[in-house]
Protein backbone atom coordinates (compact mmCIF):
# COMPACT_ATOMS: atom_id res chain seq x y z
CA UNK A 1 0.00 0.00 0.00
CA UNK A 2 1.51 3.48 -0.99
CA UNK A 3 0.86 6.43 0.96
CA UNK A 4 -1.04 7.72 -2.26
CA UNK A 5 -3.82 5.35 -1.35
CA UNK A 6 -3.46 6.84 1.95
CA UNK A 7 -4.04 10.26 1.02
CA UNK A 8 -7.01 9.26 -0.97
CA UNK A 9 -8.61 7.27 1.53
CA UNK A 10 -7.91 9.98 4.25
CA UNK A 11 -10.30 12.29 1.95
CA UNK A 12 -12.51 9.51 2.08
CA UNK A 13 -12.00 8.92 5.88
CA UNK A 14 -12.75 12.91 6.58
CA UNK A 15 -16.31 12.22 5.46
CA UNK A 16 -16.40 8.54 7.43
CA UNK A 17 -15.84 8.22 11.21
CA UNK A 18 -16.02 4.62 10.81
CA UNK A 19 -13.35 4.74 8.48
CA UNK A 20 -11.34 7.18 10.70
CA UNK A 21 -11.17 4.84 13.63
CA UNK A 22 -9.79 1.95 11.27
CA UNK A 23 -7.40 4.34 9.83
CA UNK A 24 -6.08 5.26 13.56
CA UNK A 25 -6.26 1.59 14.47
CA UNK A 26 -4.23 0.48 11.32
CA UNK A 27 -1.78 3.50 12.27
CA UNK A 28 -1.63 2.72 15.70
CA UNK A 29 -0.67 -1.16 15.14
CA UNK A 30 2.18 0.12 12.79
CA UNK A 31 4.14 1.70 15.20
CA UNK A 32 3.39 -0.86 17.94
CA UNK A 33 5.25 -3.13 15.34
CA UNK A 34 8.33 -0.88 14.97
CA UNK A 35 8.68 -0.30 18.84
CA UNK A 36 8.04 -3.78 19.74
CA UNK A 37 12.21 -5.36 19.34
CA UNK A 38 12.85 -2.02 21.68
CA UNK A 39 10.12 -2.70 23.87
CA UNK A 40 10.32 -5.98 24.53
CA UNK A 41 14.23 -5.90 24.96
CA UNK A 42 13.96 -2.47 27.69
CA UNK A 43 10.94 -4.49 29.74
CA UNK A 44 13.47 -7.55 29.83
CA UNK A 45 16.85 -5.81 30.90
CA UNK A 46 15.17 -2.61 31.97
CA UNK A 47 11.49 -2.71 33.51
CA UNK A 48 12.00 -6.39 35.13
CA UNK A 49 15.30 -5.58 36.28
CA UNK A 50 13.30 -2.69 38.12
CA UNK A 51 10.90 -4.09 39.90
CA UNK A 52 13.80 -6.75 41.03
CA UNK A 53 15.00 -4.12 42.93
CA UNK A 54 12.11 -3.38 44.87
CA UNK A 55 11.64 -7.10 45.71
CA UNK A 56 15.17 -7.88 46.94
CA UNK A 57 14.94 -5.11 49.56
CA UNK A 58 12.24 -6.87 51.25
CA UNK A 59 14.38 -10.04 51.33
CA UNK A 60 15.87 -11.14 54.20
CA UNK A 61 20.06 -11.12 54.16
CA UNK A 62 21.85 -14.46 53.93
CA UNK A 63 25.44 -15.53 54.75
CA UNK A 64 26.62 -15.63 51.34
CA UNK A 65 26.04 -11.91 50.26
CA UNK A 66 22.56 -12.90 47.77
CA UNK A 67 19.32 -12.76 49.81
CA UNK A 68 16.88 -15.54 50.55
CA UNK A 69 13.95 -14.73 48.79
CA UNK A 70 12.14 -15.65 51.64
CA UNK A 71 11.20 -14.30 55.41
CA UNK A 72 10.33 -11.16 53.99
CA UNK A 73 10.77 -8.13 56.22
CA UNK A 74 11.28 -4.36 55.89
CA UNK A 75 14.52 -4.44 58.19
CA UNK A 76 16.69 -2.61 54.90
CA UNK A 77 13.95 0.30 54.88
CA UNK A 78 13.84 0.81 58.74
CA UNK A 79 17.51 0.69 58.46
CA UNK A 80 17.29 4.15 56.40
CA UNK A 81 16.47 6.26 59.27
CA UNK A 82 19.81 5.37 60.72
CA UNK A 83 22.23 8.39 61.56
CA UNK A 84 24.69 7.14 59.27
CA UNK A 85 22.35 6.44 56.70
CA UNK A 86 21.00 10.24 57.49
CA UNK A 87 24.13 11.90 57.36
CA UNK A 88 25.20 10.36 53.68
CA UNK A 89 22.18 10.76 52.27
CA UNK A 90 22.20 14.66 53.45
CA UNK A 91 25.75 15.08 52.24
CA UNK A 92 24.84 13.21 48.75
CA UNK A 93 21.92 15.61 48.69
CA UNK A 94 24.08 19.09 49.96
CA UNK A 95 26.98 17.84 47.46
CA UNK A 96 24.66 17.09 44.20
CA UNK A 97 22.25 20.64 44.87
CA UNK A 98 25.53 22.42 45.34
CA UNK A 99 27.30 21.14 42.18
CA UNK A 100 24.34 21.91 40.34
CA UNK A 101 24.18 25.41 41.22
CA UNK A 102 27.67 25.64 40.62
CA UNK A 103 27.88 24.27 37.42
CA UNK A 104 24.51 26.67 36.61
CA UNK A 105 26.06 29.71 37.33
CA UNK A 106 29.42 29.16 36.02
CA UNK A 107 27.89 27.05 32.59
CA UNK A 108 25.34 30.19 31.90
CA UNK A 109 28.42 32.64 31.90
CA UNK A 110 30.41 30.56 29.91
CA UNK A 111 27.08 28.94 27.56
CA UNK A 112 25.90 32.48 27.01
CA UNK A 113 29.55 33.68 25.98
CA UNK A 114 30.07 30.84 23.40
CA UNK A 115 26.46 31.56 21.85
CA UNK A 116 26.51 35.48 21.39
CA UNK A 117 29.93 35.63 19.34
CA UNK A 118 28.96 37.47 16.37
CA UNK A 119 30.90 35.48 13.74
CA UNK A 120 28.81 31.78 13.29
CA UNK A 121 32.66 30.17 12.69
CA UNK A 122 33.60 30.87 15.65
CA UNK A 123 30.27 29.62 17.76
CA UNK A 124 31.18 26.19 16.23
CA UNK A 125 34.58 26.09 16.67
CA UNK A 126 34.13 26.97 20.93
CA UNK A 127 31.09 24.53 21.24
CA UNK A 128 33.58 22.05 19.41
CA UNK A 129 35.80 22.74 21.90
CA UNK A 130 33.09 21.79 24.84
CA UNK A 131 32.31 18.61 23.01
CA UNK A 132 35.83 17.00 23.65
CA UNK A 133 36.03 17.01 27.05
CA UNK A 134 32.33 15.93 27.21
CA UNK A 135 32.78 12.61 24.88
CA UNK A 136 36.20 12.09 26.55
CA UNK A 137 36.50 9.42 29.34
CA UNK A 138 35.16 10.30 32.38
CA UNK A 139 37.35 8.12 34.41
CA UNK A 140 41.04 9.85 32.65
CA UNK A 141 39.54 13.33 33.55
CA UNK A 142 39.06 12.24 37.03
CA UNK A 143 42.53 10.73 36.69
CA UNK A 144 43.57 13.83 35.94
CA UNK A 145 42.30 15.28 39.15
CA UNK A 146 43.83 12.63 41.33
CA UNK A 147 46.88 13.87 39.47
CA UNK A 148 46.76 17.46 40.38
CA UNK A 149 45.61 17.39 43.60
CA UNK A 150 48.28 14.31 44.76
CA UNK A 151 50.85 15.53 47.49
CA UNK A 152 53.31 16.31 44.73
CA UNK A 153 50.86 17.32 42.40
CA UNK A 154 50.51 21.24 40.72
CA UNK A 155 47.30 22.17 42.18
CA UNK A 156 48.95 20.71 45.73
CA UNK A 157 52.51 23.07 45.08
CA UNK A 158 50.45 25.77 43.93
CA UNK A 159 48.77 25.73 47.39
CA UNK A 160 51.39 25.10 49.06
CA UNK A 161 53.56 28.19 47.54
CA UNK A 162 50.93 30.82 47.75
CA UNK A 163 49.80 29.68 51.17
CA UNK A 164 46.33 28.88 50.43
CA UNK A 165 45.74 25.44 50.57
CA UNK A 166 47.42 22.41 51.29
CA UNK A 167 46.66 18.70 49.73
CA UNK A 168 43.18 18.25 49.03
CA UNK A 169 43.28 14.93 47.95
CA UNK A 170 40.67 12.70 49.92
CA UNK A 171 38.62 15.72 51.14
CA UNK A 172 35.33 16.83 49.96
CA UNK A 173 36.67 20.23 48.05
CA UNK A 174 38.60 17.84 45.86
CA UNK A 175 35.41 15.64 45.28
CA UNK A 176 33.55 18.78 44.07
CA UNK A 177 36.72 19.83 41.78
CA UNK A 178 36.18 16.57 40.44
CA UNK A 179 32.41 16.66 39.92
CA UNK A 180 32.28 20.44 38.77
CA UNK A 181 34.83 19.25 36.21
CA UNK A 182 32.85 15.85 34.98
CA UNK A 183 29.63 17.70 34.83
CA UNK A 184 30.28 21.14 33.21
CA UNK A 185 29.91 20.17 29.89
CA UNK A 186 26.96 18.53 30.77
CA UNK A 187 25.20 21.69 31.53
CA UNK A 188 26.36 23.55 28.60
CA UNK A 189 25.56 21.96 25.81
CA UNK A 190 21.73 22.46 26.88
CA UNK A 191 22.10 25.76 27.83
CA UNK A 192 24.15 26.95 24.64
CA UNK A 193 21.21 25.00 22.42
CA UNK A 194 18.26 27.27 24.37
CA UNK A 195 19.95 30.79 24.40
CA UNK A 196 21.84 30.51 20.99
CA UNK A 197 17.63 29.88 19.79
CA UNK A 198 16.61 33.07 21.85
CA UNK A 199 15.37 36.14 19.06
CA UNK A 200 17.46 38.82 20.32
CA UNK A 201 14.95 41.32 18.99
CA UNK A 202 13.47 40.71 21.72
CA UNK A 203 15.63 42.10 24.46
CA UNK A 204 16.23 45.01 21.74
CA UNK A 205 12.32 45.65 22.25
CA UNK A 206 12.93 45.50 26.05
CA UNK A 207 15.90 47.75 25.97
CA UNK A 208 14.23 50.55 23.61
CA UNK A 209 11.09 50.14 26.48
CA UNK A 210 13.95 51.67 29.23
CA UNK A 211 14.34 48.84 30.54
CA UNK A 212 17.96 48.29 32.23
CA UNK A 213 20.50 45.46 31.04
CA UNK A 214 19.80 43.77 34.43
CA UNK A 215 15.93 44.02 34.24
CA UNK A 216 15.79 42.76 30.31
CA UNK A 217 18.30 39.73 31.31
CA UNK A 218 16.14 39.12 34.06
CA UNK A 219 13.11 39.06 32.59
CA UNK A 220 13.35 38.45 28.90
CA UNK A 221 16.40 36.59 28.39
CA UNK A 222 16.36 33.88 31.80
CA UNK A 223 12.83 32.93 31.23
CA UNK A 224 13.92 32.38 27.55
CA UNK A 225 16.30 29.89 28.42
CA UNK A 226 14.34 27.96 30.71
CA UNK A 227 14.35 24.91 29.10
CA UNK A 228 18.18 24.79 28.95
CA UNK A 229 18.71 25.22 32.58
CA UNK A 230 15.89 22.63 33.37
CA UNK A 231 17.58 20.00 31.04
CA UNK A 232 21.14 20.87 32.32
CA UNK A 233 19.83 21.11 35.93
CA UNK A 234 18.59 17.36 35.60
CA UNK A 235 21.42 15.97 33.42
CA UNK A 236 23.95 17.49 36.67
CA UNK A 237 22.03 16.58 39.67
CA UNK A 238 21.41 13.11 39.06
CA UNK A 239 24.19 11.88 37.68
CA UNK A 240 26.22 13.94 40.93
CA UNK A 241 23.24 12.46 43.66
CA UNK A 242 24.48 8.86 42.61
CA UNK A 243 28.34 10.17 41.70
CA UNK A 244 30.74 6.83 42.46
CA UNK A 245 33.83 7.34 40.28
CA UNK A 246 34.50 10.54 41.91
CA UNK A 247 34.29 10.58 45.53
CA UNK A 248 35.91 6.97 45.22
CA UNK A 249 38.85 8.44 43.32
CA UNK A 250 38.74 11.91 45.22
CA UNK A 251 37.22 11.53 48.65
CA UNK A 252 38.45 9.70 51.24
CA UNK A 253 36.51 7.80 54.32
CA UNK A 254 34.98 11.07 55.78
CA UNK A 255 33.26 11.97 52.06
CA UNK A 256 31.44 8.71 51.10
CA UNK A 257 28.41 9.52 49.20
CA UNK A 258 25.24 7.61 48.34
CA UNK A 259 27.02 6.00 45.09
CA UNK A 260 29.61 4.33 47.51
CA UNK A 261 27.18 3.24 50.27
CA UNK A 262 25.49 1.57 47.69
CA UNK A 263 28.42 -0.47 46.00
CA UNK A 264 29.63 -1.04 49.45
CA UNK A 265 27.05 -2.99 50.39
CA UNK A 266 27.19 -5.52 47.48
CA UNK A 267 31.33 -5.75 47.70
CA UNK A 268 32.80 -5.65 51.33
CA UNK A 269 29.66 -5.33 53.20
CA UNK A 270 27.64 -7.91 51.19
CA UNK A 271 23.92 -6.67 52.47
CA UNK A 272 22.32 -6.91 49.33
CA UNK A 273 18.58 -6.29 50.57
CA UNK A 274 20.04 -3.08 52.06
CA UNK A 275 21.41 -1.99 48.78
CA UNK A 276 18.73 -3.09 47.00
CA UNK A 277 16.51 -0.58 49.64
CA UNK A 278 19.42 2.26 49.40
CA UNK A 279 19.36 2.08 45.25
CA UNK A 280 15.16 2.12 45.60
CA UNK A 281 15.13 5.34 47.59
CA UNK A 282 17.76 7.09 45.44
CA UNK A 283 15.34 5.94 42.18
CA UNK A 284 12.19 7.52 44.36
CA UNK A 285 14.59 11.13 45.22
CA UNK A 286 15.42 11.13 41.45
CA UNK A 287 11.62 10.78 40.26
CA UNK A 288 10.34 12.90 42.31
CA UNK A 289 13.10 15.75 41.79
CA UNK A 290 12.64 15.19 38.33
CA UNK A 291 8.89 15.56 38.44
CA UNK A 292 8.98 18.44 40.27
CA UNK A 293 11.63 20.46 38.39
CA UNK A 294 9.39 19.63 34.92
CA UNK A 295 6.24 21.08 36.67
CA UNK A 296 7.87 24.08 38.65
CA UNK A 297 9.26 24.85 34.35
CA UNK A 298 6.70 24.26 32.65
CA UNK A 299 4.24 26.77 35.12
CA UNK A 300 6.27 29.48 34.90
CA UNK A 301 7.31 29.16 31.03
CA UNK B 1 20.88 40.47 15.36
CA UNK B 2 23.44 39.28 18.08
CA UNK B 3 25.66 41.72 16.75
CA UNK B 4 23.43 44.56 17.87
CA UNK B 5 22.68 42.45 20.56
CA UNK B 6 26.43 42.87 22.09
CA UNK B 7 26.32 46.49 21.09
CA UNK B 8 23.79 47.15 23.97
CA UNK B 9 25.88 45.03 26.48
CA UNK B 10 28.20 46.72 28.77
CA UNK B 11 31.65 46.74 28.23
CA UNK B 12 32.52 45.69 31.30
CA UNK B 13 29.70 42.66 31.12
CA UNK B 14 31.46 41.71 28.03
CA UNK B 15 35.18 41.48 29.46
CA UNK B 16 33.85 39.78 32.35
CA UNK B 17 32.42 37.21 30.42
CA UNK B 18 35.37 36.54 27.86
CA UNK B 19 37.58 36.30 31.23
CA UNK B 20 35.13 33.63 32.51
CA UNK B 21 35.42 31.64 29.22
CA UNK B 22 38.77 31.58 28.72
CA UNK B 23 38.91 30.88 32.48
CA UNK B 24 36.16 28.31 31.93
CA UNK B 25 39.19 26.13 28.74
CA UNK B 26 41.65 26.66 30.56
CA UNK B 27 40.19 24.36 33.49
CA UNK B 28 38.61 22.04 30.47
CA UNK B 29 41.82 21.30 29.10
CA UNK B 30 44.92 22.04 31.78
CA UNK B 31 44.39 18.75 33.56
CA UNK B 32 44.02 16.32 29.99
CA UNK B 33 46.90 18.37 28.63
CA UNK B 34 49.01 17.35 31.78
CA UNK B 35 47.93 13.67 31.91
CA UNK B 36 49.06 13.86 27.99
CA UNK B 37 52.49 15.10 28.55
CA UNK B 38 53.55 12.89 31.63
CA UNK B 39 53.06 9.98 29.45
CA UNK B 40 55.70 11.00 27.52
CA UNK B 41 58.63 11.07 30.28
CA UNK B 42 61.06 9.04 30.67
CA UNK B 43 60.68 9.52 34.81
CA UNK B 44 58.90 7.18 37.43
CA UNK B 45 57.45 9.43 38.95
CA UNK B 46 54.50 11.61 37.46
CA UNK B 47 54.62 15.33 37.84
CA UNK B 48 58.61 15.01 37.19
CA UNK B 49 59.19 15.80 33.64
CA UNK B 50 62.48 12.69 33.21
CA UNK B 51 63.23 13.79 29.31
CA UNK B 52 60.84 12.39 26.21
CA UNK B 53 60.50 8.37 26.29
CA UNK B 54 58.27 6.23 24.93
CA UNK B 55 58.94 3.56 27.66
CA UNK B 56 55.60 4.02 29.03
CA UNK B 57 53.89 2.96 25.74
CA UNK B 58 56.13 0.28 25.48
CA UNK B 59 55.64 -1.16 28.74
CA UNK B 60 51.53 -0.75 28.18
CA UNK B 61 51.67 -2.73 24.73
CA UNK B 62 53.59 -5.45 26.90
CA UNK B 63 50.86 -5.74 29.39
CA UNK B 64 49.16 -8.72 28.60
CA UNK B 65 45.70 -8.11 31.15
CA UNK B 66 45.77 -4.98 29.82
CA UNK B 67 45.64 -5.90 26.57
CA UNK B 68 43.33 -8.45 27.15
CA UNK B 69 40.73 -5.69 28.69
CA UNK B 70 41.10 -3.92 25.64
CA UNK B 71 39.79 -6.79 23.97
CA UNK B 72 36.65 -7.40 26.06
CA UNK B 73 35.91 -3.89 25.30
CA UNK B 74 36.03 -3.33 21.83
CA UNK B 75 34.32 -7.02 21.80
CA UNK B 76 31.13 -5.62 24.02
CA UNK B 77 31.42 -2.37 22.68
CA UNK B 78 30.56 -3.67 18.90
CA UNK B 79 28.13 -5.83 19.50
CA UNK B 80 26.64 -3.76 21.90
CA UNK B 81 26.66 -0.73 19.50
CA UNK B 82 25.64 -3.06 16.71
CA UNK B 83 22.12 -4.40 18.59
CA UNK B 84 21.43 -0.61 20.08
CA UNK B 85 22.12 1.21 16.84
CA UNK B 86 19.02 -0.89 15.58
CA UNK B 87 16.79 -1.08 18.12
CA UNK B 88 17.28 2.07 18.80
CA UNK B 89 16.64 3.15 15.19
CA UNK B 90 13.37 1.42 15.20
CA UNK B 91 12.70 3.16 18.51
CA UNK B 92 12.82 6.58 17.33
CA UNK B 93 10.71 5.58 13.89
CA UNK B 94 8.10 4.41 16.28
CA UNK B 95 7.84 7.56 18.70
CA UNK B 96 8.20 9.78 15.86
CA UNK B 97 6.17 8.93 12.84
CA UNK B 98 2.80 6.82 14.43
CA UNK B 99 1.19 9.47 17.14
CA UNK B 100 -1.05 7.48 18.74
CA UNK B 101 -1.07 3.82 20.04
CA UNK B 102 -1.63 2.23 22.90
CA UNK B 103 0.80 2.07 25.64
CA UNK B 104 2.85 4.72 23.65
CA UNK B 105 3.10 7.35 27.12
CA UNK B 106 4.68 4.00 28.89
CA UNK B 107 7.25 3.58 26.01
CA UNK B 108 7.84 6.73 26.10
CA UNK B 109 8.68 6.64 29.67
CA UNK B 110 10.99 3.14 29.68
CA UNK B 111 12.52 4.75 26.55
CA UNK B 112 13.92 7.87 28.18
CA UNK B 113 14.30 6.23 31.60
CA UNK B 114 17.84 4.78 30.99
CA UNK B 115 19.11 8.20 30.39
CA UNK B 116 18.15 9.77 33.80
CA UNK B 117 18.76 6.58 35.75
CA UNK B 118 22.06 7.03 37.86
CA UNK B 119 24.59 3.91 36.87
CA UNK B 120 24.71 2.91 40.47
CA UNK B 121 21.05 2.38 40.33
CA UNK B 122 21.37 1.13 36.89
CA UNK B 123 24.21 -1.81 38.13
CA UNK B 124 22.46 -2.90 41.42
CA UNK B 125 19.19 -3.59 39.15
CA UNK B 126 21.25 -5.52 36.05
CA UNK B 127 22.97 -7.69 38.79
CA UNK B 128 20.20 -8.91 40.66
CA UNK B 129 18.56 -9.44 37.36
CA UNK B 130 21.01 -11.51 35.62
CA UNK B 131 22.00 -13.63 39.26
CA UNK B 132 18.21 -14.24 39.53
CA UNK B 133 17.42 -15.53 36.16
CA UNK B 134 20.70 -17.65 36.39
CA UNK B 135 22.81 -15.91 33.41
CA UNK B 136 26.39 -16.51 33.57
CA UNK B 137 28.34 -12.93 34.33
CA UNK B 138 30.84 -12.59 31.86
CA UNK B 139 31.09 -10.64 28.14
CA UNK B 140 27.46 -11.56 27.18
CA UNK B 141 26.07 -9.96 30.24
CA UNK B 142 28.18 -6.87 29.85
CA UNK B 143 27.02 -6.71 26.40
CA UNK B 144 23.04 -6.87 27.11
CA UNK B 145 23.88 -4.54 29.77
CA UNK B 146 25.61 -1.86 27.46
CA UNK B 147 22.80 -2.20 24.84
CA UNK B 148 20.11 -1.31 27.53
CA UNK B 149 21.54 1.96 28.24
CA UNK B 150 22.47 2.50 25.07
CA UNK B 151 19.14 2.24 22.83
CA UNK B 152 17.79 5.12 24.36
CA UNK B 153 20.63 7.20 23.51
CA UNK B 154 20.51 6.28 19.79
CA UNK B 155 16.60 6.73 19.98
CA UNK B 156 17.22 10.03 21.06
CA UNK B 157 19.59 10.88 18.41
CA UNK B 158 17.95 9.61 15.61
CA UNK B 159 14.49 11.56 16.88
CA UNK B 160 15.92 14.81 16.69
CA UNK B 161 16.82 13.72 13.36
CA UNK B 162 13.41 12.36 12.33
CA UNK B 163 12.29 16.21 13.36
CA UNK B 164 14.10 17.54 10.97
CA UNK B 165 13.05 15.14 8.00
CA UNK B 166 10.73 17.05 5.16
CA UNK B 167 8.36 14.04 4.49
CA UNK B 168 7.70 15.59 1.41
CA UNK B 169 10.27 13.91 -0.25
CA UNK B 170 8.96 10.26 0.83
CA UNK B 171 5.69 11.06 -0.22
CA UNK B 172 6.90 12.00 -3.92
CA UNK B 173 8.73 8.79 -3.48
CA UNK B 174 5.62 6.43 -2.51
CA UNK B 175 3.18 8.94 -5.35
CA UNK B 176 5.59 6.69 -7.56
CA UNK B 177 4.77 3.34 -6.47
CA UNK B 178 7.56 2.45 -4.68
CA UNK B 179 6.49 0.54 -1.56
CA UNK B 180 6.63 0.90 1.88
CA UNK B 181 10.39 -1.02 2.21
CA UNK B 182 11.65 0.74 -0.61
CA UNK B 183 10.84 4.14 0.53
CA UNK B 184 12.41 3.37 3.56
CA UNK B 185 15.67 2.26 2.58
CA UNK B 186 15.90 4.51 -0.30
CA UNK B 187 14.63 7.87 0.73
CA UNK B 188 13.98 7.78 4.48
CA UNK B 189 16.93 5.39 6.14
CA UNK B 190 19.66 7.79 3.66
CA UNK B 191 18.18 10.73 4.96
CA UNK B 192 18.77 9.84 8.78
CA UNK B 193 22.06 8.22 8.48
CA UNK B 194 24.01 11.20 9.68
CA UNK B 195 21.68 10.27 12.80
CA UNK B 196 21.93 6.82 13.01
CA UNK B 197 25.83 7.24 12.75
CA UNK B 198 25.90 10.07 15.22
CA UNK B 199 23.62 7.45 17.56
CA UNK B 200 26.03 4.74 16.49
CA UNK B 201 29.24 6.42 17.54
CA UNK B 202 28.12 7.84 20.93
CA UNK B 203 26.56 4.37 21.99
CA UNK B 204 30.04 3.32 21.35
CA UNK B 205 31.66 6.32 23.03
CA UNK B 206 29.54 5.28 25.99
CA UNK B 207 30.37 1.46 25.96
CA UNK B 208 34.15 2.32 25.83
CA UNK B 209 33.40 4.61 28.91
CA UNK B 210 31.08 2.59 31.04
CA UNK B 211 32.76 1.54 34.50
CA UNK B 212 30.20 1.35 37.24
CA UNK B 213 27.78 -0.81 35.23
CA UNK B 214 30.50 -2.77 33.60
CA UNK B 215 32.11 -3.47 37.24
CA UNK B 216 28.97 -5.36 38.55
CA UNK B 217 27.93 -7.19 35.93
CA UNK B 218 31.76 -8.62 34.69
CA UNK B 219 32.56 -11.89 35.13
CA UNK B 220 36.12 -13.75 35.82
CA UNK B 221 38.40 -12.86 32.95
CA UNK B 222 35.67 -10.33 31.18
CA UNK B 223 37.22 -7.03 32.32
CA UNK B 224 36.77 -4.26 30.18
CA UNK B 225 39.54 -1.51 29.81
CA UNK B 226 37.95 1.30 31.77
CA UNK B 227 36.91 -1.34 34.68
CA UNK B 228 40.67 -2.68 34.84
CA UNK B 229 42.17 1.16 34.54
CA UNK B 230 40.01 1.88 37.48
CA UNK B 231 41.47 -0.43 39.27
CA UNK B 232 44.82 0.48 38.75
CA UNK B 233 43.69 3.68 39.56
CA UNK B 234 42.49 3.26 43.03
CA UNK B 235 46.10 1.12 43.46
CA UNK B 236 48.45 4.08 42.73
CA UNK B 237 48.81 6.58 40.09
CA UNK B 238 51.88 6.05 37.62
CA UNK B 239 52.81 7.31 34.05
CA UNK B 240 51.58 3.57 32.81
CA UNK B 241 48.30 5.17 33.85
CA UNK B 242 49.21 8.21 32.08
CA UNK B 243 50.15 6.27 28.53
CA UNK B 244 46.72 4.49 28.57
CA UNK B 245 44.71 7.84 29.29
CA UNK B 246 46.40 9.34 26.68
CA UNK B 247 45.36 6.30 24.35
CA UNK B 248 41.87 6.74 25.68
CA UNK B 249 41.51 10.29 25.16
CA UNK B 250 42.97 9.69 21.58
CA UNK B 251 40.34 7.70 21.02
CA UNK B 252 37.04 9.67 22.05
CA UNK B 253 38.68 12.51 19.76
CA UNK B 254 38.92 10.52 17.04
CA UNK B 255 35.00 9.35 17.57
CA UNK B 256 34.09 12.74 18.53
CA UNK B 257 35.67 14.71 15.32
CA UNK B 258 34.06 11.57 13.04
CA UNK B 259 30.70 12.18 14.38
CA UNK B 260 30.85 15.83 14.02
CA UNK B 261 32.15 15.26 10.21
CA UNK B 262 29.02 13.15 9.18
CA UNK B 263 27.10 15.97 10.55
CA UNK B 264 29.06 18.79 9.41
CA UNK B 265 28.71 17.19 5.68
CA UNK B 266 25.12 16.17 5.59
CA UNK B 267 23.98 20.04 6.61
CA UNK B 268 26.15 21.12 3.59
Amino acid sequence: MTLSDEKARTEEVAANPRLERKAERRESWRGFFHAIPAYVYLIFFFVLPLIIVYVFSFASRSRTGKPELEGWNTDSWQRLGEPLVRTIVTRSVFVAVLNTVLCLVIGYAFAYWIATRRKQSTRTLLLILVLIPFWSNFLVRTYAWRMLLDSDGYITQLGEMTGLWGRMLFTLPAVFLGLLYGYLPFMVLPLYAAIERIDWSLVEAGRDLYASGTQAFRKITLPLSRPGIIAGSILVFIPSLGAYVTPDILGGAKTTLLGNFIVSQFGSARNWPFGSALSGAILMIMLVATIVYFRSGAKTV
Amino acid sequence: MTAQHSSLRRPWVERWLGINGWIVFAFLYLPILIVVVFSFSGASNVGVWGGFSLRWYERMFGNTQLLASLENSLWVALWSTIAATVLGTAAALALDRYRKWATRGAFDAIVYMPVIIPDVTMAVMLLLWFTQIGLPLGRVSITLAHIAFNISFVAIVVRSRLAHMDPSMEEAASDLYASRWKVFRKVTLPLIMPGVLGGALLALTLSLDDVVITSFVQGPGSTTLPVHVFGLIRRSVTPEINAVSTLMIGASMFLVLTSLAIQGRSND
